[in-house]
């Protein structure tokens, strides 16, 4: 299995995910690299196995409907990089 | 050529619980931006998700209420997308295994019942707000409503008609109020309506291509942006264009549905088991403990105020369609002994005209269901006429005195002491002669007038029974 | 006082012999002399002697605990109230947590003293410190090495005596391994044993952390404060914890021991081979039986975790969008820039491979074949060790294919540095305790011996870890110029 510049491209942008032009091609050439050593995968069969989520063999717990947190948002605006009357702010969305 | 709609809705409820889904912060509405935004909510590094015990107990009761299967094993996927108003990057939700299975909804359009298949509801967190007022050309992010409970409830496209579109949200709008998990206030997005719309010629068996209407916030904009988007298909087609798959966003304002370009490229949400969570156990023990502690549902208590109140179908439709109007009904069938028809007319009468006129719920009624049963009580015991008690309803709604209090203060007592009766019907036969002679020789009209001279005489306060008795002997002499 | 056990620490202080702020300033001042190892993002210097004036308070009232006054040293990856969190990352720099990890808290309760935040892989993902951003680590037994990743900077820290022990987290080997070239002990506990509650994720059902210390008696004391259910971690598991001292010298008399024939093939280096087999030898003088097994599926690991953890690691990476926190890129133009070139900026290379290599595995058309693939062959490892462990008590094998290799060695071929965890990964798909001590050395650079153990049994791995501490002394070597 090898993956193509546009691939990687693609994958890229469903990431969100910055790359240098530069780079595309060993990104590429990594994950084709990568996506060889999968391919072991495919030769067992495993028709018949539960995939695994998880290694807790568990339930989730549940919490009681309570309110335990108080206002912090002085102290979470503090670390955020753009912030007016309380809000965080990004460039224009546009629906 | 004629053209069938095909429609499903996906609605989302607020569940109505103190705390978010997977945090300890309140999920009250109306506070100033990211105030009830925890760490948590904010998706800060690090933090994990806990899952709120009372918004899947909600999930339950609706799954029960709707007769669906209630699943023993489900769990929470990871949807990832970009979006500002989603801080961690994905949205925890149910994909493959969603918390209730199939279930149904029976609705009434034009006296014909349709039962309405639900697919699924599963639960999920709300995302944030985007606030798009001037901040420098920026958007404001507010996560406050971020992590709020949400049950997803998806519908079969089983409906044919924006009507039956209507018919149905309202009927679910009405259900989850009843069951009290969702205050269904829907200005402040509490019950929202997503819309699968589609056409093709009538008698075809495969669907066309649906669009998706999105942020329908009102009973009547679900209606009208339906029947927009049904135009919209159906002129399209017949100018030989083509629907194409897409999320359409229904403007208010322009009663009109746009394209939501934004929203389309790259819809693939990559959906996986969140591994911070595990699966959802419910057992037998859980689902008997919510069942015990269930609510009579709307249509169960429909069919029991009709066999035990004898009531008609439309008064116990009304009286059922929420809680609080049937339990207030309930109520002051019981403490005023008085007759359920009555009581039925009187609530879903004159209290429901008086509420409706102030704009308030039976909740906040200024009459309550005791001071109302009281009323009633001197109905039954001819105490008071149902014209005075029209009198004596006014001065409840004003004031905060009892029926009796109404009653003595303002001297509104029926007299049935017939002496007192007859001493008054003398005196006007005596000064009527002429009219007397008249209802002798034959015009029984006539008789109307000295009823009306006697009610007058005794300020309305006379059983008019007892009236009607008196004079007919006495004239006939 | 920097070569002392925790427990000769903690009776040093209570007898008075130093005070924990002199404690404190010799590590600081070992810290200062060997900067070059850049084992450290952060010191704390003023903190650190605030909290160890304290616990000198502390120790004179009586109210010590066992670590009370203690200089510890924290991966950097554990939040830390108002003290920068960097993860290893660009994307972090600029992070001060507003709140503690419950690990921190624990510590902070026990009156321990934090001395810094330690370098580590970018976001825990590497195998030898070197995906940093603040550059690589040096291993203290030999400088041109790597100390292991992804905790490089916890491992070189207690081997250079940098600090009394270190925590670390364990994804793949994260713990393990870098222990291993370093020459020290270091436990991953049981999946759900640690909470993982402030704790940056990487890969959230693998992701646990451990103690990083010179032995198996320190690793006992320190997993006493880490371990412990958590209310606010849906993975936490609520069963009690019991004393990891207590154990500690329970005969090995009849333990039985598993060697699987998949850890001790032809590719094992034969002299890695030759030091395994010199320790398992040790364990059969104190009474323990070998028995030879087989875990097929074992070959598989590698893959499916390569699934697996890059798969979790893109959606947990997600949240480091430049909105609310970290790393945001100067004058987006619009939403897309902003979310692009932040996380262009603020990820480093081995990082965004996993995060495509996740984003392209979830994705439509490939969910099925590597994914849910992946999540079948984790049931088959798991398994494997579950069988293998209804036959012995505790399986033995190597932590690495080789002793420390050298910086830039691996780093141009991605695939080759994964190879690296073949012994480590298996047991963080199946969720089980495991343990690296030092097991000798080969060409002067330290090797480990790994003892995996079933679910919940780690007083039973640090009991089997301490008796061979009792009769070796690997674990008591110090590198040249630290002692």
């Amino acid at each position: 299995m090898s993956l193509t510049t546009n691939d990687v491209n693609k994958i890229a942008h469903l990431a969100r995910l910055g790359i240098e032009t530069q780079d595309t091609e060993s990104y590429a050439k990594d994950l084709s690299g990568i996506l060889d050593l999968m391919t072991q995968m495919g030769e067992l069969n495993t028709d018949k196995v539960e995939p695994m989520a998880h290694p807790m063999d568990q339930a989730q717990r549940l919490r009681p409907d309570q309110i335990t947190e108080e206002n912090n948002r002085d102290k979470f605006m503090a670390i955020a990089p753009q912030t007016e009357d309380g809000l965080f702010l990004v460039p224009k969305v546009i629906e | 050529m004629e053209w069938e709609t095909v429609i499903g809705l996906e609605i989302h409820t607020q569940l109505a619980t103190q705390s978010k889904i997977f945090s300890g912060a309140s999920t009250a509405y109306g506070a100033e931006p990211n105030t009830q935004a925890c760490a948590v909510d904010l998706g800060l590094p690090g933090v994990l998700p806990v899952l709120n015990e009372d918004a899947v107990r909600k999930a339950v009761i609706f799954g029960m209420a709707i007769n669906a299967h209630i699943a023993p094993y489900s769990i929470f996927a990871r949807k990832n997308y970009f979006y500002p108003d989603l801080p961690k990057g994905y949205q925890i939700s149910q994909m493959d295994h969603p918390i209730v299975g199939r279930g149904h909804l029976d609705i009434e359009v034009d006296g014909i019942t349709k039962r309405i298949g639900i697919t699924r509801a599963h639960l999920e967190e709300d995302a944030g707000k985007s606030l798009h007022e001037n901040f420098h050309g920026l958007t404001g992010i507010d996560l406050n409503r971020a992590g709020t409970p949400l049950l997803e409830i998806v519908s079969e496209p089983e409906m044919s008609s924006a009507k039956e579109a209507v018919a149905y949200m309202r009927k679910l709008h009405e259900l989850v109020r009843y069951l009290g998990i969702c205050d269904g206030n829907m200005q402040e997005g509490s019950f929202r309506c997503d819309a699968n719309v589609s056409v093709r010629p009538k008698g075809q068996v495969e669907f066309g291509t649906r669009a998706e209407i999105k942020n329908i916030n009102s009973f009547k904009f679900v209606e009208k942006a339906i029947n927009h988007e049904i135009e919209r298909q159906i002129e399209l087609i017949e100018n030989g264009g083509k629907v194409v798959q897409e999320t359409r966003l229904y403007d208010s304002v322009k009663d009109e549905t746009r394209s939501m370009r934004s929203k389309e490229e790259a819809n693939d949400y990559r959906y996986f088991p969140d591994p911070d969570l595990l699966p959802v156990i419910i057992d037998e023990d859980f689902k008997a403990q919510i069942k015990a502690n269930l609510p009579e549902l709307p249509h169960a208590k429909k069919l029991r105020f009709k066999t035990d109140y004898q009531l008609d179908d439309e008064s116990a439709t009304i009286l059922t369609s929420s809680r609080a109007l049937s339990d207030y009904f309930e109520s002051v069938v019981k403490t005023s002994g008085s007759e359920a028809k009555l009581c039925a007319n009187w609530v879903t009468g004159d209290l429901s005209a008086a509420l409706n006129k102030a704009d308030l719920e039976i909740d906040q009624s200024p009459i309550n269901d005791e001071r109302l049963a009281g009323m009633l009580a001197r109905i039954t015991d001819n105490t008071i006429s149902g014209k005075i008690a029209k009198q004596v309803f006014e001065e409840l709604w004003q004031s905060s005195a009892s029926a009796d209090e109404i009653i003595a203060e303002k001297g509104l007592k029926q007299i049935t002491d017939t002496g007192a009766i007859e001493a008054i019907i003398d005196k006007i036969i005596a000064d009527n002669q002429d009219q007397v002679e008249q209802y002798r020789s034959g015009k029984d009209k006539v008789f109307a007038f000295f009823v009306g001279q006697v009610m007058k005489e005794m300020k309305g306060k006379a059983n008019p029974a007892e009236v009607n008795k008196i004079l007919k002997e006495k004239l006939q002499g | 006082m920097h070569n002392k056990s925790l427990k000769e620490l903690s009776h040093g202080l209570k007898n008075r012999d130093f005070s924990s702020v002199e404690l404190t300033q010799e590590f600081l001042k070992r810290i200062k002399q060997h900067q070059d190892l850049n084992a450290y993002i952060t010191v704390t210097e003023d903190l650190a002697l605030q909290d160890a004036l304290a616990a000198d308070i502390r120790i004179t009232n009586n109210q010590a605990n066992p670590l009370t006054g203690i200089p510890v040293a924290q991966k950097d990856i554990f939040c830390t109230l108002n003290i920068k969190t960097s993860c290893g990352s660009k994307m972090l720099d600029n992070f001060k947590a507003p709140y503690n990890a419950t690990v921190i808290e624990k510590f902070n309760l026990t009156g321990a003293v934090m001395l810094g935040k330690l370098n580590m892989d970018e976001f825990a993902m590497g195998s030898s410190n070197e995906t940093s951003f603040y550059g690589a680590v040096k291993n203290p037994w030999n400088p041109n090495k790597v100390p292991g990743g992804s905790s490089g900077g916890s491992g070189a820290a207690v081997a250079a005596r940098l600090a009394a022990y270190a925590t670390g987290t364990d994804t793949g080997g994260s713990i393990r391994q870098p222990a291993a070239l370093c020459g020290i002990t270091g436990l991953k506990p049981t999946y759900g044993r640690v909470s993982r509650y402030g704790m940056i994720a990487y890969a959230s059902s693998l992701d646990q952390g451990g103690p990083m210390t010179h032995s198996a008696e320190d690793a006992a004391i320190v997993l006493q404060t880490m371990a412990g259910f958590d209310p606010k971690d849906s993975t936490s598991v609520d069963i009690s914890v019991p004393d990891y001292s207590a154990t500690l010298n329970k005969p090995l008399t009849g333990l039985k021991i598993g060697l699987p024939k998949e850890f001790f093939s032809d590719e094992l280096n034969a002299d890695m081979a030759k030091k395994l087999t010199e320790a398992i030898d040790e364990y059969q003088k104190l009474g323990a039986e070998i028995k030879d097994i087989s875990m097929p599926n074992l070959k598989l690991a590698i893959p499916a975790y390569y699934v697996i953890a890059p798969a979790e690691c893109s959606a947990n990476l997600s949240r480091f969008d430049g909105v609310r926190f970290g790393h945001r890129c100067a004058n987006p133009v619009d939403l897309t820039d902003l979310y692009t070139r932040s996380r262009g900026e603020g990820f480093g290379k081995e990082v965004k491979r996993r995060i495509l290599m996740g984003t392209y595995a979830l994705s439509t058309g490939y969910y099925d074949a590597y994914y849910v693939k992946a999540q079948k062959i984790r049931r088959l490892i798991s398994d494997d060790f579950k069988n293998a462990l209804a036959e012995v008590d505790v399986i033995m094998g190597p932590v690495t294919p080789t002793p420390a290799f050298g910086i830039g060695e691996k780093m141009s071929d991605p695939v080759e540095m994964y190879l690296s965890d073949i012994y480590t990964i298996a047991i963080n798909l199946a969720g089980l305790p495991a343990i690296s001590i030092p097991a000798g050395f080969i060409n002067d650079l330290p090797i480990g011996l790994q003892i995996i153990g079933n679910y919940f049994t780690e007083a039973q791995i640090l009991n089997i870890a301490h008796q061979y501490q009792l009769i070796t002394d690997w674990h008591k070597q110090t590198p040249k110029g630290f002692a």
